[in-house]
Order: structure tokens, then sequence, then C-alpha cells
């Protein structure tokens, strides 16, 4: 009697396990036939860096004229507002004097060059980018890939935090919808909506493709750009060969945008 | 138990009124949205999209979601389909390229399942003017 009730649970058992497997089984199977191989790859002519950087050769600015075409290329290429209010302001690249761009390296008395030259002044994509680390959301990153220190849109909330973080004034908050305030319109990249951060992203989208940033295309020479981390690149000679300054360079963030001045 | 009457033909009324959204629109149900495809859809790549139809219908939220990751994090902006052709992971440059009727064919399934997407908030939803 013992053995025959044992028996009949050992069956039930099994044959529960048999019921049941065979749907999970073919649920998987299902599953691997679902995805075949589809992939995910970087374009045949995307430039490749391991920390994208610039050097901006300032002795070719005379005056702010010399630098419109420059930050109106990027402007127009990046659908960035422009907003009469200076306090809703959205600004990607801009035009700085010497003594707000490196307030640690003004001295009481200045060459005159110096005193009145305009510096171009952009997000810096720092090795060590305090923005990163506050945001809440990880929607500003440093991209492992090449070093850019990005933003995804889809996932910022608006916090600000990343501006009071970053000690350039690199970053711009979208106070209001920006659509009304973009005078043309480039169709081939996104908007951004109110709520949102931004700032340069180094061009990301024209790497990809093979291209130069636009503020670079539009510079003539006078701004370089390349990989960092290749001591052979034409960017690294530039280094080599010419006394550069970078942005409060004491604070640790490691900018990666050179200046010669 | 003498009000047994008055009990039930209360609980009767009360099913009823709140049971009314169901049996008022009883056979009303909206049908299903027809979705246009314009010409170029229809003959690009064969009339082919990226991935099969009936996997577009269903996943496209997630495969859109895919793309986004895949090319504001990880800088790869080539898709590869289960054929082995190329594409441009762009919701304006490459799914409205040939969707240019974004009236005739996302919103009104988005409309009918009363689901608002707010990719049109930044990503243009005309990218070449036509219409």
């Amino acid at each position: 009697m013992e053995d025959s009730r044992r028996r009949f649970l050992m069956l039930a058992g099994i044959s529960a396990v048999g019921l049941t497997a065979k749907p999970v089984l073919d649920a998987f199977a299902a599953e691997q036939k679902q995805n075949p191989k589809i992939g995910l790859k970087k374009g045949k002519d995307a430039l490749t860096a391991k920390q994208w950087g610039m050097v901006i050769d300032t002795r070719n600015f005379e005056s702010a004229e010399d630098l419109e075409p420059i930050i109106e290329a990027c402007h127009k290429t990046h659908n960035v507002p422009s907003i009469e209010n200076k306090s809703h302001e959205v600004k990607w690249i801009w035009e700085e004097h010497f003594h707000n761009a490196f307030p640690g390296l003004a001295q009481k008395f200045l060459d005159d060059r110096t005193e009145h030259a305009p510096f171009l002044a952009l997000c810096n994509h720092c090795e060590n980018p305090p923005c990163c680390r506050v945001c809440p959301t990880k929607a500003t990153f440093k991209r492992e890939s090449d070093g850019i220190v990005l933003m995804d849109f889809h996932r910022c909330i608006g916090c600000r935090f990343c501006m009071a973080a970053c000690p350039y004034g690199s970053r711009s908050f979208n106070f209001r919808d920006p659509r009304p305030f973009i005078e043309e319109t480039n169709k081939s990249f996104p908007t951004r909506m109110k709520g949102v951060v931004e700032k340069c992203n180094f061009c990301a989208e024209r790497l990809a493709v093979g291209k130069q940033p636009a503020c670079v295309e539009a510079s003539g020479g006078a701004m370089v750009f390349g990989d960092l981390s290749d001591p052979e690149s034409e960017i690294r000679e530039l280094l080599r060969t010419n006394y550069t300054i970078r942005r409060k360079q004491s604070l640790g963030t490691e900018p990666s945008v050179y200046y010669i001045v | 138990m003498s009000d047994k009457k008055l009990i039930i033909a209360g609980v009767v009324i009360f099913v009823a009124l709140i049971a009314f959204p169901f049996w008022f629109n009883l056979g009303k149900a909206a049908p299903a949205p027809e979705l246009a495809l314009t010409n170029h859809a229809k003959t690009a790549n064969e009339g082919k999209c990226v991935m099969p139809t009936d996997f577009m219908k269903a996943e496209h939220m997630q495969l859109l979601d895919t793309w986004r990751h895949s090319v504001v994090r990880n800088a790869k902006r080539t898709f590869v389909n289960t054929s082995g052709q190329e594409f441009n992971m762009s919701l304006s440059n490459t799914c409205l390229d040939c969707h240019s009727n974004k009236a005739d064919f996302c919103d009104r399934c988005h409309n009918y399942a009363s689901v608002r997407p707010y990719c049109w908030d930044c990503h243009i939803d005309n990218p070449k003017e036509t219409e």
C-alpha cells in the first residue's frame, strides 16, 4: 500500500514535469528563432578615437566677427535657438573674454591683444567630468568609446545639477520650448524640448559619418580636432610644438580643449 | 428576510448602473485604424520595412528604444537586419523617410490606442517636407 502510493506520487510528479516542460522549451526555441542575427555596428566612415580633443589657435581671431561664422555653423547644425533674453539663452559655443575664460591666468596687467581678443568657449569634454558625477539619471555621461561627454535628452529630467557642477558654464537649460526660436531648422537633427539641459556634443553625429565638427570646418584651420590619446595625431603634434593653456586646469577636470595664445 | 424583493431589485439596478459603460457601448467598438503607406514606403526596399511587418506592429517601440541606446550610448549607428541589410538608425531620417505621412501612419494608430509618445517634441516629424 505504502509502495503504491509512493509510486503514484512519483509518476504524477514526472508526468507534471513532462506536461509543463514542453511549452517552456517551445517558448525558448521560438525566442531563439525570433532573434536571428540582427546587428548594431558603427558606420563604415565613422571616425574613431579614444579621447577626442580640440586645439583652438586664438592667434587667428582678432574680433568677435571672426567667431561669428563658427558659432553660427554650430548653432545652425544643431538647431540651437537664439533667444534674446539672457536668462533663457541657449548656447553650445560662444565668445568669452580672457579673464572670464581663464580666471586663474588673468594677470593684473595683460598685453593688449589678450586683453581684447575674443576666446571661443565650449564644452571641454573633460576626462573627469563633474557634470556626469552629479547627474541623477545618467542622462549625461562620458562615452567610453570616444571620450565625448554626451547628453541623452530622453533621460534628462531637467534638475540642472549638471549646470551647477560644470565649472565652465557650458550647459544651457531650455526654460521654454525652443522651437519658435529656431530661425532655420536643420531637418536632419532633432531639436530639444522644454525642460532639458543641452550643450555641445563634439558633433558626435558628424563624426559618425566621417565629418569633422561643424565649428572646426567653419574655422578654416584655426581649430584642430583629433585624438588626444594617439601620440601620432595632428593634434598631439600641435600640442608638442606650441605652448597651450586650458580652462581652469587646477580644478582637476582635465579639459580636452586646448588654447594656443 | 421580508425585504428580499427590495434587495434583489436594488442589486439588479445597481449592477445595471455599474455596467452602464459596457452595455451602452456594446457593439460600438471603433474599427481598427487602416494605416496608409506612402508610395515611397510601398516601393523602397521592395516595400519591406527594416524588420517584418508583424514584428514592427508589435515591437517598433522596443526597436526604437534599442536604436536610441545604441546610437547615443554606444556610438553604433548602423542597424543590420535579419537579411543583412544595413540601415541608419534614425527616427526622422530613416523611418520618416518612407513614412513621411505621420498623421496617417503614426498618429492614427496611436490615437486609437490612446498612447501619446512625445517623440515629436524633439524629433522633426516631417524631415523632407513632403505632403
